[in-house]
């Protein structure tokens, strides 16, 4: 491989710019600042969104300062606004969402890629990217019309009578069984972000080279093992990134929360009660919005989930720049 | 054959450009009544009205941004926020609230309510169903011992607007305490989007209770509750105590026709009842345009009772449509004529 074949050049390569060359010289800009432009569309449109956003709620600003942020009140009709509750709701909505989501879809992407038998594998596969595809108001009314009540009759009574009267978690689950409520729209939310989830996992699952696991097999290692010390570190990055997208999804469903939060404006420790969530507050209020400041507060609940969003990114961009450190250090 | 699709093309192009199309923006709740009779009058005259349900508050906004001919709203503006913005109301179609319950062994009309109980139901104070106010309202009933599960409109709503209107009138503590709008800081209870969310959670909770609009109770045979009107009487939700309501309202004596049609005198007089209201410029800078609303509207209130019927509205009595009309003289163009 040391005599490298002299290349045989043709005219046109060897002399000067021809017209062929020119040409494809300006294809070439052209295409660059069309592609540059684009790039930079994006993000003058997020620039855009975000001081439209401050610049809406420049009156709630003025008048709440940060206190807006702890404040519980949500009374339209006295004009006094904070965004307690529905920054907890979203919180704890998406929080109830990723506990239940994160595992089942960490094990079903595992089934699929190590366990499952092959003529099993793409029914379920597509199984799973089917529920990715139902639109959320579908979601919304099977939480309503079907899963509620189901929940109401059959859940809630064993949650509330099992764990209602223990000492520390007790409050979560306590009060009368609604069916609807901050439990029931966190347990929508997570059917909606598992094929999300699962569907980022099962990829980078796949990614693994066979090599690794068969040698790690051939020394013996469990399946739980091999996923555990050889599968998952390989493939942690693309893990974390596939649980901030469904969580990304959480955090801004509209439609399904709407319909099974309860809609009230009230903080509550108990899981079973209604509560509320930012993207439900500003779906359910934003039409019949009277007044500068009501609606100021509104676009003031949107400023916040943006800079919510902002931040869960962040952390995930964080969080992903430390393992590759991390791995940097051990090699 | 020929001459005659020509001159079918030109037929439609014609009343096309004839066909100068007014627009309206806002309340949702009137606006399948709209919507029909905008059908039909396209029908006779040829020309559109192109109405936007898109919230009392955006109709509100549309209206004083001038970028509809008119706007609507589910809650009359004050005669002061009136003359800030230049602006005039007409009431064009009445509905009302009813209060639907779901509690096992009770069918429609079995329950008498009175104002005041159902301030103090969603106050949250009376808070089962045995309770004394409730049961020395309905002694003949049984009873249960379930607790009542309030349910609310979690959307602004004209809708709400009417019920807290009433609960505030028959309720110091309720006016004080939440007030009125179209959305209020409820004490209590769960939150449902639109009729159908209040419907579903009604149906699915036992023991529940929550307002609905009149037309959708019926349309849905939800469960209506009774409700002492202020002549002492208890009355049903049907088309003739909203009309008895609509009759007994003194417009003439209201301001800037603000006017909220709850609890109302007269012997069968719905006491939930409740306008929607047309709002327009006073000083029209396209006095073309408002000519054609109001001729629109005129044309709604000589024709269009018997559509608003079917679609259980209930349309404007007759005295108060020529009261409308002699309010419809303060339109004017921009050299000070009216309009109409």
């Amino acid at each position: 491989m040391t005599d490298v074949p002299p290349v045989d050049m043709t005219d046109s390569q060897r002399g000067g710019p021809q017209p062929r060359k020119r040409r494809a010289q300006w294809i070439d800009f052209a295409f660059e600042s069309v592609t540059r432009i684009f790039a930079i569309l994006v993000l003058g449109i997020l620039i855009a969104i975000l001081v439209s956003l401050v610049i809406g709620s420049a009156l709630s600003l003025e008048k709440y300062g940060l206190s807006f942020i702890w404040q519980s009140d949500w009374d339209p009709v006295k004009e006094r606004f904070g965004a307690l509750v529905p920054i907890y709701g979203t919180l704890m909505t998406s929080l109830i969402a990723m506990a239940i989501g994160v595992p089942v879809s960490f094990g079903i992407a595992l089934f699929l890629t190590e366990m499952s038998p092959a003529w099993l594998r793409r029914p379920l596969g597509t199984a799973i990217e089917m529920l990715a595809a139902i639109p959320s108001i579908i979601y919304g009314m099977w939480g309503l019309f079907v899963f509620a009540p189901l929940f109401q009759s059959h859940v809630q009574p064993l949650l509330i009578g099992g764990l209602g009267g223990l000492p520390v978690v007790g409050g979560l689950f306590e009060g009368p069984p609604f069916g609807i409520g901050m439990m029931t729209a966190g347990l929508i939310l997570s059917i909606m972000v598992i094929p999300f989830i699962t569907a980022v996992m099962r990829d980078v699952f796949e990614l693994v080279p066979p090599m690794m696991k068969e040698s790690a097999y051939s020394l013996g290692a469990t399946t739980w093992e091999v996923v555990w010390r050889v599968v998952l570190p390989y493939t942690k990055v693309g893990v974390v990134g596939g649980i901030m997208l469904g969580l990304g999804r959480a955090l801004g469903e509209t439609m399904a929360v709407t319909f099974v939060i309860g809609n009230a404006h009230r903080l509550s420790a108990s899981l079973m009660a209604p509560g509320n969530s930012i993207a439900s507050a500003l779906a359910n209020e934003f039409t019949e919005a009277v007044g500068d400041l009501y609606y100021s507060a509104l676009i003031e609940l949107g400023l916040i989930l943006f800079v919510i969003t902002t931040i869960v990114l962040a952390i995930s961009k964080f969080l992903l720049m430390r393992l590759a450190r991390q791995e940097g250090a051990r090699t | 054959m020929q001459k005659a699709l020509l001159a079918a093309v030109f037929g439609v192009f014609a009343s096309v450009a004839a066909a100068a199309n007014i627009t309206g923006a806002g309340a949702t709740f009137p606006y399948p009544i709209y919507a029909k009779w905008a059908d039909a009058y396209k029908k006779q005259t040829g020309i559109g009205m192109n109405y936007q349900s898109i919230g009392s508050g955006g109709g509100i906004k549309q209206i004083t941004a001038k970028t509809v001919d008119f706007g609507a709203s589910d809650m009359p503006m004050k005669p002061e926020d009136l003359t800030k913005e230049g602006l005039m109301q007409f009431p064009a179609i009445m509905g009302g609230d009813v209060p639907v319950y779901n509690l096992k062994g009770f069918t429609s009309g079995q329950l008498k309510f009175t104002g005041e109980l159902l301030a103090d139901i969603y106050l949250g104070k009376v808070k089962k169903w045995n309770d004394p106010a409730i049961a020395a309202l309905n002694p003949d009933a049984k009873l249960p011992n379930d607790s009542i599960s309030v349910v609310h409109r979690s959307d602004g709503s004209g809708t709400t607007f009417i019920w807290v209107n009433y609960l505030s009138k028959m309720s110091p503590e309720w006016k004080q305490k939440v007030g009125e709008g179209t959305s209020v800081q409820w004490p209590t209870g769960v939150g449902g989007k639109g009729n159908e969310g209040v419907s579903a959670y009604v149906q699915q909770i036992n023991g529940a209770i929550g307002y609905v609009e009149y037309a959708y109770a019926k349309q849905n045979k939800l469960a209506v509750g009774q409700v002492k009107n202020r002549d002492g009487n208890f009355v049903m939700p049907n088309i003739d105590t909203f009309r008895a309501a609509a009759a007994g309202a003194d417009w003439a004596k209201a301001p800037g026709m603000y006017l909220i049609l709850t609890e109302q005198p007269g012997k069968n007089s719905w006491p939930i009842s409740g306008a929607s209201f047309i709002l327009m410029h006073k000083i029209q800078t396209k006095a073309e345009n408002a000519k054609e609303v109001l001729k629109f509207f005129d044309w709604c209130f000589k024709n269009g009772d018997q559509m608003a019927t079917d679609l259980d509205y209930v349309p404007m009595p007759d005295p108060v449509v020529k009261l409308i009309g002699s309010a419809w003289k303060d339109i004017k163009d921009r050299s000070g004529k009216a309009v109409y």
